[in-house]
Order: C-alpha cells, then sequence, then structure tokens
C-alpha cells in the first residue's frame, strides 16, 4: 500500500510530537519528587516546553491529517500502536541519574535534528524548529552539567551516573533509523537525514561524558520500534493515566 | 545604643510606616514570629504543589495541562522567594527544612486535604488561591521589607492563579451534567476548608496581638475572611454554583455576606496532624529530600573540586 503524501507527512509529525508529549508527562512527573526545589522548578519547566512543543506540532498534525481533529483529540484519543515517540523517552524517571541519561541522549539528538529542521521545506515545521531549538539548547546545557556534575562528584554519584547510562544505552540505536517514511520525506527537503546525525551526536556525548570522567557505554544490543509503534510497556500506563478524562467523559468538554 | 534606645527607634520605624530592614536592630520575638511566619508562608508554597502535581499527568487537555505545569512553577518560586526572605532573618534554609520534618514548622493546614477530582484543581486555584491572595495583598505593607517585597512579587502571579481556577470551574458548570456535579462535589468540600485559612475569630487568635502592634500582621483574620466571602459569594452565583451554608445570607445594613458557623474542631484536628493528608504530604516531602540526598552531596562535592583547581 503507498501512503499519500499528507500521510506521510501526518505520521512524521507524529513522531516529533510524541517525543515532546511522552518525555513532557515523565518530567511532569518530578513535581515535589527533585532532590532540591531549584530542580523541581528546572524539570517541571522542561516538562512545559516539551507539553508546549507536543501541542503545536500535533495542531499541525491535525492540519495535515484533515479530518477535523484537534490538537487534544490527537494526544487523548489516539491508541498504543498509533503513538510513534522513541521508545528512549517513555523510560521511568529512576532516580535522577536515569533521568538526566535519557534527557542527554534526546536533548543532544533534539539539537541536531532540529538544528537540520531548521532547513525544512515545510514552513510550518522549520516555524516550529525555530522555537523549539532555543529551548533545547537549554535543556541540553542543562543535562550536560548535571551529567559532569554527577559523573564528577562523589563515589555514589559516579556509579549512579555510569548505570543510568549503561541502562538507557540500547534505546539510542533507534534515534537514527531511516524508514520508507523518513527517506521519503528527506528527498522531498522536510526531514532530516538521520544517519548523517549520529556521528555529531556521539561526539558531543562522548565530550560531555570525557569531562564527566565517565565511559561511554560499549554498543550492543539496540531495541527499536516505535517507527511501527511498537513500544515497551511502560507506554501503556502512561496513555492511561493521560488520557483517562477524555476517555472517561467521551462527551465532556474541558 | 541602649537596647532601650534602639527599641524607641525600633518603634519609631515602625509607627512611620517604614520598612525594617535585615541590617536594622529588631526585637527578638519580631524576629521570631517573623522566622515563624514566612517559614510557614515558604513551607506552604511547596507542600501546595503536592495536591495540584497529583493532577499534572492527567490535565484533560494539553492547555490545561501547560496552566498547571506553570502555576505550579510559580507556587515553587513564590517557595525560593520566601525561604530568601527568611534567610535575611539569620536561619538557613536547610534548617527551615529541617524544622519543617520535625514538625516544629508548619504549613497551611489546607493543603492537607486531597485533590480528589479535576474539578479541585479548579477549587483549588478559585477559592485557595483566591483566599491566600487577599491575604498576601495585605502583606504587602507588612513591616519587614524582604518580605514585604516578596510579597508584592507574589501577587502579581496570584490574580492568574485565581482566574484560572475560576475557569475550570465556569468551564465546567457549562459541561455536561457529570462535569456540573463534579465543580459543585468539589466546591462544598473546598468551601469551608477556604474559610478556615484565614485562622481563628479575632477573639480567639494566640498570635494577632504583637503581630497587629508591629505591624506585620496588617489586618485581623475576620476582617480578610469577611473580604473573601463578599468577593466569591458572588463569583459562584455567577456561573450557578451553590455555596453549601444554609445560614448565608446578605446582610444590607452592612453590605456584607454571613456565614455560618465553622467547625473548629475540625480546624484544631487538622492542625494538630489528623487530616486527611498530612502524613502523606510529609512522607512525600521527607522521602524525596531523603532520596535526593546523594544529589545534593555530588553537587556540593564537585562546586568544591571546581573551586580548588580555580586556585591551584
Ligand atoms: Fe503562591
Ligand atoms: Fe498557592
Ligand atoms: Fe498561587
Amino acid at each position: 500500500m503507498r501512503l499519500q503524501q499528507n500521510e506521510v507527512l501526518f505520521l512524521y509529525t507524529l513522531r516529533l510530537a510524541d517525543d515532546a508529549l511522552i518525555l513532557g508527562h515523565r518530567l511532569g512527573e518530578w513535581c515535589s519528587k527533585a532532590p532540591i526545589l531549584e530542580e523541581d522548578l528546572a524539570l517541571t519547566n522542561i516538562a512545559l516546553d516539551m507539553i508546549g512543543r507536543a501541542e503545536a506540532i500535533l495542531r499541525y498534525a491535525a492540519e495535515v491529517e484533515g479530518k477535523g481533529h484537534t490538537e487534544d483529540d490527537l494526544a487523548y484519543k489516539r491508541p498504543e500502536r498509533k503513538f510513534y515517540n522513541h521508545l528512549l523517552v517513555e523510560q521511568e524517571n529512576g532516580d535522577f541519574a536515569h533521568t538526566i541519561a535519557r534527557q542527554l541522549f534526546i536533548s543532544t539528538f533534539e539539537y541536531h535534528l532540529y538544528t537540520a529542521l531548521l532547513k525544512s521545506s515545510d514552513e510550518n515545521i522549520a516555524g516550529i524548529a525555530a522555537k523549539a531549538i532555543k529551548e533545547i539548547k537549554y535543556h541540553k546545557k542543562h543535562a550536560s552539567d548535571w551529567c559532569i556534575r554527577l559523573g564528577d562528584g562523589t563515589e555514589e554519584s559516579k556509579e549512579r551516573m555510569q548505570t543510568a547510562l549503561n541502562d538507557l544505552w540500547m534505546y539510542t540505536g533507534e534515534l537514527f533509523e531511516m524508514d520508507d517514511i523518513n527517506e521519503w520525506l528527506h528527498e522531498g527537503g522536510i526531514a532530516a537525514d538521520l544517519r548523517k546525525l549520529e556521528g555529531p551526536w556521539k561526539t558531543d556525548i562522548v565530550d560531555v561524558l570525557a569531562q564527566a570522567k565517565l565511559t561511554v557505554p560499549s554498543s550492543g544490543y539496540m531495541q527499536t520500534g516505535s517507527r511501527k509503534g511498537i513500544h515497551t510497556e511502560k507506554l501503556g500506563y502512561i496513555l492511561a493515566e493521560m488520557q483517562y478524562l477524555q476517555r472517561a467523559y467521551p462527551t465532556a468538554k474541558w | 545604643m541602649e537596647n532601650e534606645t534602639k527599641l524607641k527607634h525600633f518603634e519609631s520605624l515602625i509607627d512611620a510606616d517604614s520598612n525594617i530592614e535585615p541590617r536594622d536592630w529588631m526585637p527578638e520575638d519580631y524576629r521570631k514570629h517573623l522566622v515563624r511566619q514566612i517559614s510557614q508562608h515558604a513551607h506552604s508554597e511547596v507542600i501546595g504543589m503536592q495536591p495540584e502535581g497529583n493532577w499534572i499527568s492527567r490535565a484533560p487537555s494539553l492547555r490545561a495541562k501547560k496552566i498547571l505545569l506553570a502555576k505550579i512553577q510559580d507556587e515553587g518560586g513564590h517557595g525560593l522567594y520566601l525561604y530568601s526572605a527568611a534567610e535575611t532573618l539569620g536561619i538557613s534554609r536547610d534548617e527551615l527544612i529541617e524544622q519543617l520534618h520535625s514538625g516544629k514548622a508548619k504549613y497551611s493546614s489546607i493543603f492537607n486535604y486531597p485533590a480528589l477530582t479535576w474539578a479541585d484543581i479548579g477549587a483549588i486555584g478559585w477559592l485557595v488561591d483566591g483566599a491566600a491572595i487577599v491575604n498576601q495583598v495585605s502583606l504587602q505593607r507588612t513591616s519587614y521589607g524582604p518580605y514585604a517585597r516578596a510579597m508584592v512579587r507574589i501577587c502579581k502571579e496570584e490574580s492568574f492563579h485565581q482566574r484560572q481556577g475560576y475557569e475550570i470551574m465556569a468551564h465546567m458548570m457549562q459541561g455536561t451534567p457529570e462535569q456540573q456535579e463534579m465543580a459543585q462535589d468539589a466546591m462544598n468540600r473546598w468551601w469551608w476548608p477556604a474559610l478556615m485559612m484565614f485562622g481563628p475569630h479575632d477573639t480567639n487568635s494566640p498570635h494577632s496581638g504583637n503581630a497587629i502592634k508591629w505591624k506585620i500582621k496588617r489586618a485581623s483574620n475576620d476582617i480578610l475572611r469577611q473580604k473573601f466571602i463578599d468577593k466569591t459569594v458572588q463569583q459562584a452565583e455567577l456561573i450557578g454554583l451553590t455555596v453549601p451554608d444554609k445560614d448565608l445570607k446578605w446582610n444590607e445594613e452592612t453590605k456584607h455576606y454571613e456565614h455560618g458557623e465553622i467547625n473548629w474542631e475540625e480546624f484544631q484536628s487538622v492542625i494538630n496532624g489528623n487530616g486527611p493528608c498530612n502524613k502523606q504530604r510529609m512522607e512525600n516531602h521527607i522521602k524525596a529530600h531523603h532520596e535526593g540526598e546523594w544529589v545534593r552531596k555530588a553537587a556540593t562535592a564537585y562546586a568544591l573540586k571546581q573551586n580548588q583547581s580555580v586556585k591551584q
């Protein structure tokens, strides 16, 4: 089955939006749980950036889809198998080190992705990227600074940070995976060539880990699936919680 | 200067409605009263993040989620301003948190009630922040400079909190019968605790004497409570909510609403630790604080290493 142009673009925008939406959900879970009040605010502030970005992209996705849906319909009424966020962002917060490792991996990726998307031939995507890139620079710096602090802090923090990096490494492979959708949209100048992002991403990570006196995890098994909507078991719980009111009261407006 | 001259000078500043600043001499009781009040206020902002934070993951629209996240961040920010104001009195944030955990310092009892449905997020913004604003507006004129300035900043943000809560309630009252029921139920559960936020009746208020004399407190509990009732009853009527007080009536002569008897037994019991969420709120705070200890230690160790390498 050959997808229509707008269907391809719709699926691609969902990928961008779902990363922001699901990561925003996870970061919001830190509220009242962070190690210090300043960090509580920093993490929920990143969550707010993410939800704002998700809203903007989903609004555009709904327009591309052309079925009269709203951004909220797409966030709250899509089933699990139609979510396309990377597996990395749905992973649990864990201890603070796991949250920082997750953020370091994804924000470094987003930095290179959205830098490329600034030049997207799709005006809407380029516009969203222009706003997002400013926020992403801060997210990347925040995660890098903490990674260095924890890596070069105490024995315990070093060990925790290294464990977190090792645990989440297996979810970084799929960030650079190109399927037909990526290929088609890349040819049209709309999407980025992810293969070209892997090098710069790795260089940045190696640099931060060197400053943190930590070891780059050795590449082994890489789990994938999100391009096809195949997730880890964790996503179902996120959606159950996130979508509960919309699903329990389908006719209500909030 | 002799203590007596210092006291005279202090009192003349108070009489002239000048601010007392950290460098000024102040009576020990004034300082103690302020530490108690400002820290209680700071802890309230921070503990108050819990009932609302509990709904971030379930907010029913992306817009609602953004507003709630922003609102809760404001509250955390208020906590930071207030901890800083308290620190000007010679006590550290660590000590203040220590006092919270030991039970020596309190926080507003209102946060010991649970946020059970989405309408509670509306009721908290509208009623709880609405009550807090009345108090905070009057505290903009409090005599201690750093506290007064913190209040000015806080008040600027608070009116958005009250409005977003009222908007949620208004929206639900225009919604399905289930939404209307949810909104009224939240109103029923939050109304009386909101009235209790102003504290005991003036005839029964243990801390008011010096606080009024020193202009820490600028209006009495009952006066502030009355202000809140007068503005809020009308807002409730406007969107079709019923105030759960059968004795509530308008007094044409005084131009104020008269309200029914507040359940002071419940008030005392929640203050003394026996509210629905007292245990849970404190346990959460203590747990997060302990779980974050390794992070704070790491940050300190890292900063120390950086300083040493700069010196070398
Ligand atoms: Fe506040
Ligand atoms: Fe508040
Ligand atoms: Fe507030």
